[in-house]
C-alpha cells in the first residue's frame, strides 16, 4: 500500500528578510502518513512543526528532500490539501456562512453549490443558527469551528491542522478535541495535527511523531492504540498517563539538548 | 469586485443584540452584548436633544448680545441679519450662479481626485515598482503647500472654473492617495496566507482580502480630502475668480458686508456637514460587521 503522504529527507533553511539571519528549521525529516490516518506531531517549541506543515501545504519551498502526496511531489497549494490555521484567520467582513464558502468560491465552485455544502458543514461543526454572524461576534472556540468548517468543506484528501486549539482556554480546548474526534469520525480524512500539547496529540492521533529540537528531525514515532471512539475520560487512564509521561521524557531530553547546544554555540 | 461590494453591504443579520436568545445550548461563552439595542437608541436620541438645545442656546445668545448692543453687528452680524442677507442674495439672483460655479469646481475637482487618488494609491500600495517610481513626486508635491501653485494654475488655465478645479484636485488628491496606499499595505498577512493556501491568485487576493480591508483607510482618505477640497475652492476663488461662494465672501469682506460673509460661511459649513454625513453613511454600509465601540463616560 502506498502512503498518502510521504516526507523524505526534508530540509528547510530560510532567511529572515530583515536581518538576513539564516535558520535551519528542518534537517533530514522523514515520515509517512497512511490513508485515513490521524497523525499527531509534537516537539519542543521552535522545532519546525509549523514549518513542516506549511511545506506540506506548499506554502514554503523545501531546501532539500521531497514531500510526496499519493506518490507525486508537492509543488504548491492544491485542492487535495486544506489547512486549519492556528489563528482562525477568518475574513472579518464575511459572515460565518460566507467564510466557509470562501475557499470554494476561490476555486470557482458555483455559489449555490458552495452555499449548500457550507450549510451542511456548518451543521457538522455545530454552528447551525450562526450562519449570519460575523467572526467578531463569535467566541474563540466558535471561530475555530468556522476555521475547521472552511477547511473541511473543501473535500480535501488531507487536512492539515496547525495547533488549532492552542489559543483556547483549557475547558473549551478539551471540548473541541472531542468535537474534532466526532467530526473526523464522520469524514475520515487523512489528518496531520501539529500541537505542543502531548495529551492532545495522544488523545487524537493513531500515531504520534516526536520531533527533535531545531533543526527538526523525527526523534521517535509512538503508536497510540486506544480503541476508538475515544472518550475524553481516556486521558485519565493509567495507560494514557504512562504514555504521556514517556513522550514528555523524550521531549524533555530534546529541550535540554536544545539548551545545551544553544549554550555551546 | 462589484459582487464583493454587494456582499459587503448586506446588513449585519443578527447583530450583537441577538446574542441573548441564541447563546443557550452552546458551550462557548459569548461576549456579553455591549448594552442593549434599546439602551443605545435612547443614548442616541439623548445626544441629539443635547446637541439641538446647545445650538439653539448659542443662536439665542448671539442674537441677544447684538440686540442688547453689547457687540457691534458690523463685526459679529447676527442670525436674523444673516437670514435677511441670505434672502436678499437669493432675490438678487447671483447666489444661484455662485452655487453652480463653486459646485461644479468642487464636484469636478473632487471626483477627479477620488478617481486618481484611489487608482494611484492602489497601484503604489500593491506594486513596489509603481511606488518606487511615483514616491518622489508624491512626497515632493504633498510637502509643498499646494495653494502656492495657484498663480501657476491661473497662468495655465485662466480665471474661469478650470483653475479652481485644478486647485481642488491638487489639495484633495494626496490625502486620498496616501490613505489608500496605506490601506492596501496594511492588508492582513495571515489572511493573505490563508487565501494562498486555498489556491487564490493575485487578483482574488486583491479583491477578497486587500480591498475590503482597505475600506476604512479609503473612507478616511475621502473624508480628509473632502475638507481639503472645500478649502481649495475658497482659497482658489479668493485669489482670482469671477463668481462662486469664495468670490462672494471675498467681495463682501472687502466691502465690510459681514452678513454676506457669514452667508457664504454658512453655505460652506452646511455643505461640509452634509457631505461628511454622506461619507459616514457610506462607511456604515461597508463596516456594518465591525462591532460598535461604546464611547467612554456615557
Amino acid at each position: 500500500m502506498t502512503s498518502k503522504l510521504e516526507a523524505i529527507d526534508v530540509t528547510v533553511r530560510y532567511e529572515n528578510p530583515r536581518t538576513g539571519v539564516a535558520t535551519l528549521a528542518l534537517s533530514g525529516l522523514s515520515l509517512r502518513v497512511e490513508p485515513g490516518e490521524f497523525l499527531g506531531i509534537v516537539g519542543p517549541s521552535g522545532c519546525g512543526k509549523t514549518t513542516f506543515l506549511y511545506c506540506v501545504d506548499g506554502l514554503m519551498p523545501l531546501s532539500g528532500g521531497r514531500i510526496l502526496l499519493n506518490g507525486r511531489p508537492i509543488t504548491g497549494p492544491g485542492r487535495d490539501r486544506a489547512v486549519v490555521f492556528q489563528s482562525p484567520s477568518l475574513l472579518p467582513w464575511r459572515t460565518t456562512l460566507r467564510n466557509v464558502t470562501y475557499g470554494l468560491e476561490l476555486q470557482g465552485t458555483p455559489l449555490r453549490e458552495a452555499l449548500d455544502r457550507a450549510r451542511e458543514m456548518i451543521r457538522l461543526v455545530g454552528l447551525e443558527g450562526f450562519e449570519a454572524y460575523h467572526p467578531l461576534e463569535l467566541s474563540g472556540g466558535m471561530q475555530q469551528r468556522v476555521n475547521l468548517a472552511r477547511a473541511l468543506v473543501m473535500g480535501a484528501e488531507v487536512v492539515l491542522l496547525d495547533e488549532p486549539f492552542a489559543a483556547l482556554d483549557a475547558q473549551t480546548r478539551e471540548f473541541m478535541q472531542a468535537e474534532l474526534m466526532r467530526i473526523w469520525g464522520e469524514t475520515r480524512k487523512t489528518a496531520v495535527f501539529i500541537t505542543h500539547q502531548i495529551n492532545e496529540a495522544l488523545y487524537l492521533a493513531d500515531r504520534v511523531v516526536v520531533l527533535s529540537h531545531r533543526p527538526g528531525r523525527v526523534k521517535s514515532v509512538i503508536p497510540v492504540n486506544f480503541p476508538r471512539p475515544r472518550e475524553l475520560r481516556v486521558k485519565r487512564t493509567p495507560a494514557f498517563l504512562h504514555l504521556e509521561d514517556h513522550v514528555w521524557s523524550l521531549i524533555e531530553e530534546e529541550v535540554r539538548g536544545g539548551l545545551r547546544s544553544a549554550a555551546d554555540a | 469586485m462589484l459582487e464583493e461590494k454587494a456582499r459587503l453591504s448586506l446588513p449585519a443579520a443578527g447583530g450583537p443584540g441577538a446574542f441573548q436568545e441564541k447563546s443557550g445550548g452552546l458551550e462557548d461563552r459569548l461576549p456579553a452584548p455591549p448594552g442593549g439595542v434599546r439602551r443605545r437608541h435612547r443614548a442616541a436620541s439623548r445626544a441629539r436633544l443635547i446637541s439641538t438645545v446647545s445650538i439653539v442656546v448659542f443662536m439665542l445668545v448671539w442674537e441677544g448680545v447684538v440686540r442688547l448692543h453689547l457687540v457691534n453687528p458690523l463685526f459679529t452680524s447676527s442670525p436674523t441679519r444673516i437670514a435677511a442677507a441670505f434672502a436678499q442674495m437669493i432675490h438678487e439672483g447671483s447666489l444661484g450662479k455662485d452655487l453652480r460655479v463653486s459646485g461644479s469646481e468642487f464636484l469636478l475637482g473632487y471626483a477627479l481626485a477620488v478617481v486618481v487618488g484611489i487608482l494611484v494609491g492602489v497601484g503604489m500600495g500593491w506594486y513596489a515598482d509603481v511606488a518606487a517610481a511615483l514616491q518622489p513626486f508624491v512626497s515632493a508635491l504633498y510637502s509643498t503647500p499646494r495653494v502656492a501653485l495657484i498663480p501657476l494654475l491661473i497662468i495655465w488655465l485662466g480665471i474661469g472654473i478650470w483653475s479652481k478645479v485644478a486647485v481642488v484636485f491638487l489639495v484633495a488628491v494626496f490625502q486620498i492617495l496616501i490613505s489608500t496606499e496605506a490601506g492596501v499595505r496594511a492588508a492582513d498577512e495571515s489572511l493573505i496566507r490563508t487565501a494562498h493556501s486555498f489556491g487564490a491568485n493575485d487578483r482574488q487576493i486583491f479583491t477578497t482580502i486587500v480591498l475590503p480591508g482597505a475600506v476604512p483607510f479609503l473612507i478616511a482618505g475621502l473624508r480628509l480630502g473632502l475638507g481639503q477640497a472645500l478649502v481649495g475652492i475658497v482659497v482658489g476663488e479668493l485669489y482670482a475668480a469671477t463668481a462662486g461662494i469664495g468670490y462672494e465672501i471675498a467681495v463682501a469682506g472687502e466691502t465690510f458686508q459681514t452678513d454676506r460673509v457669514f452667508v457664504g460661511i454658512a453655505i460652506l459649513a452646511s455643505t461640509a456637514i452634509l457631505l461628511m454625513w454622506g461619507l459616514r453613511r457610506l462607511e456604515m454600509r461597508f463596516e456594518s460587521w465591525r462591532p460598535q465601540r461604546q464611547g467612554a463616560g456615557r
